[in-house]
């Protein structure tokens, strides 16, 4: 087995404020007093840009193999389906069960 | 080829990269580790969204656990995955001494981290925060925080022997260079704790 490649090295000073930069954003969003769908769209974008920023530039997937690449996707795509059942299973407006409470023992008597 | 391939083409003709021939089947095996943690993650952290999103009374979590502390983590976290790329620029140059440096400050920073929170769940419990129940409202609140910085903090534990163990690695390797493999596997897994704390410090602290 060779010894791997060397990545390019990005400016990671650059990204390290972008992560800084990002994270402070996130902390003043919460005390805007925006709805809270917005302060959590917003708060979702952040850190998805953040994790992002470190996915791409420090774990040098940007430079990395198509293979590597769909290796890294794999949980990505299973945690939204994931989210997706449990939003739809969670949610009282979907549940059309129509199984009846269970009476106790002393009621039957 | 890459490059280090091709430094070494003279000795032994390396075979085209191909997603059944990796470059380095221990960065493969360490993206799939990751890729199976992630889903980990991920599904603790889609219960927690559902639990919390269904439920009537659950806790405001930055009123309860405050932020400033973990707000402090979360950049001590990204500054040690800075100083780990750095270990791993030092290490592609040959930089012994430079590259045992940041590996020790990516190690420590990882160290006061797992402190921190140590002393953040000292706290909490003092003030009622328990894994069976809390003050402020449903119980699973509890349960939830535990279990997923408790998993995290495990990670990051795990990943301070770990890099302990690489940086003894490199020290004792005379011609560091011949390391850059096993320092950029290890800086996956480093990278991946950060990633999996930016999520958990969104949804478990700020939303």
């Amino acid at each position: 087995m060779a010894q791997t490649a060397e990545h390019k090295h990005p400016n990671y000073m650059a990204i390290f404020w972008w992560l800084a930069i990002l994270t402070a954003l996130e902390l003043m969003i919460i005390f805007t007093g925006l709805p809270k769908l917005v302060v959590g769209v917003l708060l979702c974008s952040a850190a998805l840009a953040k994790a992002s920023l470190v996915a791409m530039y420090f774990m040098h997937l940007r430079f990395e193999t198509r293979t590597l690449g769909l290796v890294a996707l794999t949980p990505l795509t299973i945690g939204t389906l994931l989210v997706l059942l449990l939003v739809w299973d969670g949610n009282p407006f979907y549940h059309t069960s129509n199984v009846q409470p269970a009476t106790s023992a002393v009621e039957k008597h | 080829m890459s490059q280090v391939a091709e430094m070494h083409a003279g000795a032994a003709v390396e075979p085209a990269e191909s997603p059944l021939t990796p470059e380095s089947w221990g960065k493969l095996g360490m993206w799939i580790f990751l890729a199976g943690d992630a889903v980990g993650f991920g599904t603790l952290l889609a219960a927690y969204g559902v639990m919390r999103a269904t439920s009537n009374d659950w806790p405001n979590p930055y009123n309860v656990l405050g932020i400033n502390l973990t707000a402090f983590m979360t950049f001590l976290l990204i500054c040690s995955s800075v100083t780990m790329v750095k270990a791993l620029e030092a290490v592609g140059m040959g930089e012994r001494r430079r590259a045992q440096t940041f590996l020790l400050l990516t190690a420590l920073g990882g160290a006061i981290f797992v402190s921190l929170q140590g002393y953040e769940w000292t706290h909490l419990i003092e003030r009622g925060l328990h894994i069976g129940g809390n003050p402020w409202g449903a119980t699973l609140f509890g349960t939830s925080f535990f279990m997923v910085t408790g998993f995290h903090g495990l990670h990051v534990t795990g990943g301070v022997i770990y890099l302990l163990s690489v940086l003894g690695a490199v020290s004792r390797q005379a011609d560091v260079r011949r390391k850059y493999n096993m320092v950029e596997i290890t800086g996956l897994y480093w990278h991946f704790v950060d990633l999996v704390w930016i999520m958990v410090f969104t949804f478990m602290y700020l939303l």
